[in-house]
C-alpha cells in the first residue's frame, strides 16, 4: 500500500496541502493565542464566523468575503470590550461570539434547505477544497506569517511583559488590536478546513505540545508551526485509510500525541533522573 | 541653579520639619534629570499621590520608602508615564514627557508581575531592552550583539543566556531585568522593589550591580521596604505616603517622627557607630 495512492485524487491533494498550510498556521500564531491566554477568544471567533458564514450563504455573497468582514467586525468589537476595564475579556468574548453564533442558529432555523452546508461550517468540508480555495488559504496564511513576522519583537513584548512594553514605547494597544485581527483572518482561512468547532484545537494543541519539547521562544515559533503541519499531514492520511471525518482526524491525531507526552512526563517524573521535557 | 546655591556650604541642614532637602551638592548639576511639580494622581476616585514635588539629579542613587498603597509604585509608573498625573507636571530635562523622552528610562518591575512559566530564556528577556527603539524589521545585528554581550558580562550573566528564566538565582534573575533596561542606554533606572523575596546574598548581588552601574552616571531610583537595607546601602532616602514625608540622607531622615508619619505605627530607631537601625516596637509596648 503506497503512502502516494492517496495523492491520485485531487479532492485529496488539495485537502492535504490546505490542512498542512492551515495546521503550521494556526500552530504559529497559537503560540501567541496560547501564551496571551486566548483560547477562547480563538474558540470564539470561530463560533462568531458561523454567523457569518450562514448570512453569507443566504445573501449568495463569498464566504471569505462575508464572514471575513464578519469576522474583523467580530474581533474589533470583542478587542473593544475587552479593553473596558469593567467587563473582562472572557465575559465581551461571550457577549459578542454567542450572538453572532446565535444569529447563525437562527437563520439556519428559517432556511432548512441548506443543512449540508451549514454541517460543512460547523465540522469543516477539508475534501471539499477546490484549487481556489487553496490558493485564498495559501495567500491568506502568508499574508498572517508576514505579518506575525514583522510585529514579532512588540508582540513578544507586549505578550510577555504588557505594562513594561508599554512603558518601552511599544503600542501595545494597537498591538493587541492587530493580532486579535490576524487571529480572526487565521480563523477565517482554517473554518472552511477544520469546521468552527474543531479550529480552536489546530490553534491551542501544537503550542501546548511544543511547549514540552522547548523553553526558548524562538524555538517555539518553529516547532510549534511544524507539529501543527505534521498532525494536518497525518490527520489527512489517516482520515483517508480509515475513513474518518479529516477534521476530526487531523485533531484527533494532535490530541493524542499531546496525551503520549503528557503520560510520558508523568512517568518521567516519577523518575528522578528525567531530563529533556519541561514540565513547568 | 538656585538648589544648588541653597546647598552651597549648609550640608545637609533641615529645611523642613521632617527634613525635605536636597541632595548633596556633588549631585546637583544644571537643571535636574526628572522634576514632578506638585504631582496628583489617583486610581479612578482613590488618591495614589498627593502634592509630590520631587528632583531627581543625573548620577542620584535614591531610594524611595513607605507603607503598602502609599503610592511608591504610582510615583514611578507617574515618572514613566504610565498613569497620568492628575495635577502637577513631570519635567523630564525640564521638557514635558514624551515617547522620545521615555528611551531615556530603563524600568524594572517587580519580579512578582513576571510568568515565569513563560518559555523565554534569559537572553530572550534581555534583547528585549533593544525594542524601546521602535523598530519594525529586522534582527539583532553584530554590534547589538556584542552590546548585549557586554551587558551579560557586566552582569555575571555569561554562559546563562540560553537558561529559562525561572532557571536562574534571584539575584540573577534581577539581573536579567536590570540588562534589558540597560541596553537602552538610560539615563534613569527605575526598579520596584528589586530585593523583594529575596536573600541575603543574592540582595548583595543586586546592590552591587546597581552600585556598579550608578557609579557609571547612571541615576537609579528604587522602592524599598527594608529600612536597615536602605539605611546601610544608599545615600539618599524619600519617604512617601501619598505624599512626600521627608527626603534626605537615611541617616538624618529614618527617625522616628518621620517614621511615624510615614508608616503611622511606632518605630524604634537606633544609631550605632555611624549606622541606623530600625526595629519595631513590640505590640505591648504600645500599653
Amino acid at each position: 500500500m503506497s503512502l502516494l495512492v492517496p495523492f491520485e485524487y485531487e479532492f485529496f491533494r488539495n485537502g492535504f496541502f490546505a490542512a498542512v498550510v492551515v495546521g503550521a498556521l494556526c500552530g504559529f500564531i497559537g503560540v501567541y493565542v496560547v501564551l496571551r491566554r486566548m483560547s477562547y477568544i480563538g474558540h470564539g471567533l470561530s463560533h462568531a464566523i458561523f454567523g457569518g458564514a450562514v448570512l453569507s450563504y443566504v445573501m449568495n455573497l463569498n464566504f471569505f468575503l462575508g464572514a471575513g468582514i464578519w469576522a474583523l467586525l467580530a474581533a474589533f468589537l470583542i478587542h473593544l470590550i475587552s479593553h473596558r476595564r469593567w467587563v473582562g475579556a472572557d465575559a465581551a468574548i461571550g457577549v459578542v461570539t454567542t450572538s453572532s453564533f446565535a444569529l447563525g442558529v437562527a437563520i439556519v432555523s428559517t432556511h432548512r434547505s441548506f443543512t449540508r452546508n451549514i454541517e460543512a461550517a460547523l465540522f469543516g468540508n477539508i475534501l471539499g477544497i477546490t484549487q481556489n480555495d487553496l490558493w485564498v488559504v495559501i495567500l491568506i496564511s502568508l499574508a498572517v506569517f508576514l505579518a506575525l513576522l514583522t510585529i514579532r519583537r512588540q508582540l513578544l513584548f507586549a505578550t510577555f511583559d504588557p505594562e513594561v512594553a508599554s512603558a518601552y514605547g511599544v503600542s501595545t494597544g494597537k498591538i493587541d488590536l492587530l493580532f486579535v485581527t490576524l487571529l480572526a483572518v487565521t480563523v477565517l482561512a482554517s473554518t472552511q478546513i477544520l469546521g468552527v468547532t474543531l479550529v480552536a484545537a489546530a490553534m491551542v494543541i501544537p503550542p501546548v505540545i511544543a511547549r514540552y519539547l522547548t523553553q526558548r521562544f524562538q524555538t517555539l515559533l518553529i516547532v510549534s508551526p511544524i507539529l501543527g503541519a505534521s498532525c494536518g499531514a497525518a490527520g489527512m492520511f489517516l482520515s483517508f485509510y480509515l475513513d474518518i471525518s479529516s477534521a476530526a482526524t487531523i485533531v484527533l491525531t494532535s490530541a493524542i500525541l499531546f496525551i503520549l507526552l503528557e503520560l510520558v512526563v508523568l512517568t518521567r517524573r516519577k523518575n528522578p533522573i528525567s531530563k529533556g521535557l519541561n514540565y513547568y | 541653579m538656585n538648589d544648588h546655591n541653597h546647598q552651597s556650604g549648609q550640608g545637609h541642614g533641615s529645611l523642613h520639619p521632617h527634613g525635605i532637602e536636597e541632595p548633596p551638592v556633588s549631585s546637583v548639576r544644571g537643571i535636574p534629570l526628572v522634576e514632578l511639580v506638585e504631582v496628583s494622581s489617583s486610581y479612578g476616585t482613590t488618591p495614589a499621590l498627593q502634592n509630590v514635588s520631587l528632583k531627581i539629579w543625573p548620577g542620584q542613587f535614591i531610594a524611595i520608602v513607605g507603607p503598602n498603597g502609599g503610592g511608591k509604585t504610582t510615583l514611578l509608573r507617574t515618572i514613566l508615564g504610565m498613569i497620568p498625573a492628575t495635577q502637577g507636571k513631570v519635567l523630564l530635562r525640564g521638557q514635558e514627557l514624551n515617547r522620545s523622552s521615555m528611551e531615556r528610562i530603563g524600568y524594572v518591575p517587580q519580579l512578582e508581575t513576571i510568568d515565569w512559566n513563560f518559555p523565554i530564556t534569559a537572553e530572550e528577556v534581555i534583547s528585549m531592552g533593544f525594542f524601546n527603539k521602535n523598530r519594525w524589521f529586522g534582527g539583532i545585528g553584530h554590534e547589538e550583539r556584542r552590546k548585549l554581550q557586554n551587558i551579560m558580562a557586566r552582569l555575571n550573566l555569561t554562559g546563562l543566556g540560553s537558561r529559562h528564566i525561572r532557571e536562574l538565582s534571584g539575584g540573577q534573575q534581577q539581573a536579567v531585568f536590570l540588562g534589558r533596561a540597560l541596553l537602552g542606554d538610560p539615563e534613569l533606572i527605575l526598579l520596584d522593589e528589586p530585593t523583594a523575596g529575596l536573600d541575603i546574598r543574592s540582595r548583595d548581588d543586586v546592590i552591587h550591580f546597581l552600585h556598579e552601574i550608578n557609579h557609571h552616571g547612571v541615576a537609579i531610583v528604587i522602592t524599598a521596604h527594608d529600612l536597615n537595607w536602605v539605611a546601610a546601602h544608599l545615600p539618599w532616602a524619600v519617604c512617601l505616603n501619598r505624599r512626600l514625608i521627608a527626603q534626605g540622607r537615611p541617616q538624618e531622615i529614618f527617625n522616628a517622627a518621620v517614621l511615624k508619619d510615614t508608616y503611622s505605627g511606632e518605630m524604634i530607631v537606633f544609631h550605632h557607630d555611624g549606622m541606623v537601625m530600625i526595629g519595631e516596637r513590640p505590640h505591648a509596648a504600645h500599653n
